[in-house]
C-alpha cells in the first residue's frame, strides 16, 4: 500500500489534533504513522459489505438520566489543578484583539 | 506464613485471627517498597502516611469485631484511578501535577470494603503500550529479571504484586493491559465483561474497550477483589446493571464435563515454541481434571489487531482532546495565542506514542477515510464478536496463550511498533468482543512465566474463575516467585 500520509496531510492532521507540526520530526512521524496505517490496512482485504458496524460490545444503549445536577465538586479542588485561575475564572491568552 | 507472597485469602484469615495486625502488614509492604522499588520503578507515588492511618483504623475495626471483607488488606492501584486529594498521573507529563478532585467508583468500593491503598503504580502513558516503556516516570522492570519488561500497560501493578510489594493490585485492560503483564510477571489477571466495573474516575483511553480488573496471585484472590470492584454505577452510562455474583463461592466445584475450546487461530507461527509447549501441557492438565477439549475457530482473529488499532486510537483522539492546558494538565510557557497554547501544551505534555495514536485516530475519523477505516473496523468488530457468540454455543471456556512470547528485554521492540502491537494479538479479540478473559500462570519458558488465557462468555466470570481456580489446585505455577533475594 502506498503511504497514506504525506507531509501535507500530516500538517492538516496536526492542526485537527491540536498538536504541533514539528518539521525536524516529520520524517520519523510520517514513517511511524504509515507503518501503523499499513498494519491496519489489512482490514481492507475482508468483505464487510453486509455487516453492520458494532459500537458497543454488548449492543446496549447508553442509559440516560434526567438533566439535573446530581453532584458537585468544591471549586477549590478544581482550581488547584488549573495552570492560571483567579476569581473563579480560567485564564487564557487574549482571544479578541 | 511468608508475608511477602501471601495470598489475599490467607491475609484475610491472618488479620481476622489477629496473627498479624493491619499496621504490621502495611509497614511490612512499605519497608519492602522502600528497599526494592528503586530497582523496579513499579510505583509512581507512595501514600505511606495515609496507608498507615488507614491501617490503624483497620486495626480498631478488627479489634471491635466489625471488620469488612477487605479490612487491613494493603493493595496498590494503577495510577489511572482517581483518588481524591492524591496525585493521579496516568503515567503522563500532562498530568504529572494533577490532584484528583474525586475518587473512582471502583477505588471507592474497594476502600468501602476495607482495602488500604499503599500507592499508585507506574503504567504506560494513558495505558498505551505493551511493555511499560512509555511512562513519563520511566520504564518498569520485571521482578523475574530486571533487564526485562514487565508487560504493559499495567506493568507497575504487575511488578508490584510479583515482587511482593503489596497483596494485590488494580489494573485496566483495553487490549490486553491486565492479561499480558499478568502473564509476563507470573500472576493472575482478570479483565471482566465490558461494563462489569464502573469506568467513572478511571482516566479514559478508549471508552468502548476500557475495563478495570484485579491483578492477584491466585484466581481465588481475583474472585474476592472482583466482588468488591464490580457493580452498577449510575455515574457511568456504560456500566452494566447486572447482579454481582459471589464469585469466591463455588470455586471449589469440580470442572468435570467443562468444555474448553482450543482456538486454532491462537496457535500461529509467531507463537514461541516454549510458550506453546506450556499451553499444551496446561490443556492436558484440564483434560486430567475431567474437562473436554474442543477444537474451535475464531476466524476473524487475524483482523483483530488491525481493527483495534483503528478503534482504540479513534476513541483516544476524542478522549484526549480534553487535555488543552486550560482547566488542568500541563500548560506551555508564554503562549502566543490560544492555538499556540493548545498545540504546545499538548506537544510538550504527551509522549511520542500517545501523539502517534492521536494522529492515527484523527486520520481514521477524518473526512474521506472514516468509512474505509473507522466504519470498517467497527464492522470487523461485529464479526469478531459473532465468532465468540458462535464458539460459545459449543464450549464453556476458550483457552490459549495470553502472549506469543515470555517477557522480552527492555528496549528490544521499542523501535518496532508493529512487533510491539502484535504482543496483544491473542488478547485484543476478547477486548473487542467485550467478553471476560483472564491470564493465569501455566509454566516457565527459559525460567520466565508463561500465561494461559481463559476467555468466557458474557457475564460468565464465575465459571472462568472456577476453571482457573481448579487449575491452580492441580498445579504449582501460581506459587512460583521471582528468583534472587526478592
Amino acid at each position: 500500500m502506498n503511504d497514506l500520509v504525506n507531509e501535507t496531510t500530516l500538517v492538516e492532521l496536526s492542526t485537527l489534533a491540536a498538536l504541533p507540526f514539528e518539521p525536524d520530526k516529520s520524517k520519523a512521524t510520517l514513517d511511524a504513522l504509515n507503518e501503523v496505517l499499513a498494519l491496519v490496512g489489512q482490514m481492507q482485504s475482508l468483505d464487510v459489505s453486509n455487516v453492520r458496524p458494532l459500537a458497543h460490545p454488548l449492543e446496549r444503549h447508553q442509559t440516560l438520566r434526567a438533566d439535573s445536577v446530581t453532584e458537585t465538586i468544591d471549586p477549590s479542588a478544581l482550581s488547584q489543578n488549573a495552570p492560571l485561575y483567579e476569581a473563579g475564572l480560567y485564564f487564557v491568552p487574549k482571544v479578541i484583539e | 506464613m511468608n508475608l511477602n507472597f501471601a495470598t489475599l485469602a490467607d491475609l484475610q484469615k491472618a488479620l481476622r485471627d489477629r496473627d498479624i495486625s493491619a499496621t504490621e502488614l502495611t509497614q511490612h509492604y512499605l519497608t519492602r517498597i522502600e528497599a526494592l522499588d528503586p530497582a523496579l520503578n513499579s510505583f509512581i507515588s507512595i501514600q505511606a502516611e495515609a496507608a498507615l492511618d488507614a491501617a490503624r483504623r483497620a486495626d480498631e475495626c478488627l479489634a471491635r469485631g466489625n471488620a469488612r471483607p477487605l479490612t487491613g488488606i494493603a493493595i496498590a492501584q494503577k495510577d489511572i484511578f482517581c483518588l481524591q486529594g492524591q496525585r493521579t498521573t496516568a503515567g503522563s507529563k500532562m498530568l504529572s501535577d494533577f490532584i484528583a478532585p474525586y475518587t473512582a467508583t471502583c477505588s471507592e468500593k474497594l476502600a468501602d470494603a476495607g482495602a488500604i491503598t499503599l500507592g499508585k503504580t507506574n503504567m504506560d502513558e494513558f495505558a498505551m503500550g505493551s511493555s511499560n516503556e512509555n511512562s513519563y516516570f520511566g520504564a518498569v522492570h520485571n521482578p523475574w529479571d530486571p533487564q526485562l519488561i514487565p508487560g504493559g500497560s499495567s506493568g507497575g501493578s504487575a511488578a508490584a504484586v510479583a515482587a511482593g510489594l503489596c497483596a494485590a493490585s488494580t489494573g485496566t485492560d483495553t487490549g490486553g493491559s491486565i492479561r499480558q503483564p499478568a502473564a509476563m510477571c507470573g500472576l493472575t489477571g482478570l479483565k471482566p465483561t465490558y461494563g462489569r466495573i464502573s469506568r467513572w474516575g478511571m482516566i479514559a483511553f478508549a471508552s468502548s474497550l476500557d475495563q478495570a480488573g484485579p491483578m492477584t496471585r491466585t484466581a481465588q484472590d481475583a474472585a474476592i477483589l472482583l466482588e468488591h470492584m464490580a457493580g452498577h454505577d449510575p455515574r457511568d452510562s456504560t456500566s452494566l446493571n447486572e447482579p454481582v455474583p459471589r464469585f469466591s463461592e463455588g470455586l471449589s466445584n469440580n470442572i468435570k464435563g467443562l468444555r474448553i475450546g482450543v482456538c486454532r487461530e491462537f496457535f500461529t507461527d509467531g507463537l514461541d515454541p516454549l510458550v506453546e509447549s506450556s499451553i499444551r501441557q496446561a490443556l492436558a492438565v484440564y483434560e486430567s481434571l475431567g474437562a473436554t477439549l474442543v477444537d474451535v475457530s475464531l476466524p476473524h482473529t487475524p483482523y483483530s489487531v488491525s481493527a483495534y488499532y483503528v478503534i482504540a486510537p479513534a476513541e483516544c483522539s476524542a478522549n484526549l482532546a480534553r487535555f488543552d492546558g486550560i482547566r488542568y494538565g500541563h500548560r506551555c510557557l508564554d503562549p502566543e495565542n490560544l492555538q499556540d497554547l493548545y498545540q504546545r501544551s499538548r506537544g510538550e505534555g504527551f509522549g511520542e506514542e500517545v501523539k502517534k495514536r492521536i494522529l492515527v485516530g484523527t486520520f481514521a475519523l477524518s473526512a474521506g477515510y472514516f468509512d474505509a477505516f473507522y466504519h470498517r473496523a467497527q464492522k470487523i468488530r461485529r464479526l469478531i464478536k459473532e465468532d465468540f457468540v458462535k464458539a460459545f454455543e459449543h464450549v464453556d471456556v476458550i483457552a490459549g496463550p495470553t502472549a506469543p512470547t515470555p517477557a522480552f528485554p527492555l528496549g528490544e521492540k521499542a523501535g518496532n511498533p508493529v512487533e510491539m502491537y502484535l504482543q496483544d494479538i491473542f488478547t485484543i479479540s476478547a477486548s473487542l468482543a467485550g467478553v471476560p478473559a483472564m491470564s493465569i500462570p501455566a509454566g516457565l519458558a527459559n525460567g520466565l512465566p508463561v500465561g494461559l488465557q481463559l476467555i468466557g462468555n458474557y457475564l460468565q466470570e464465575g465459571p472462568l474463575l472456577q476453571a482457573a481456580h481448579q487449575f491452580q489446585q492441580a498445579t504449582h505455577w501460581h506459587t512460583l516467585t521471582p528468583p534472587e533475594a526478592l
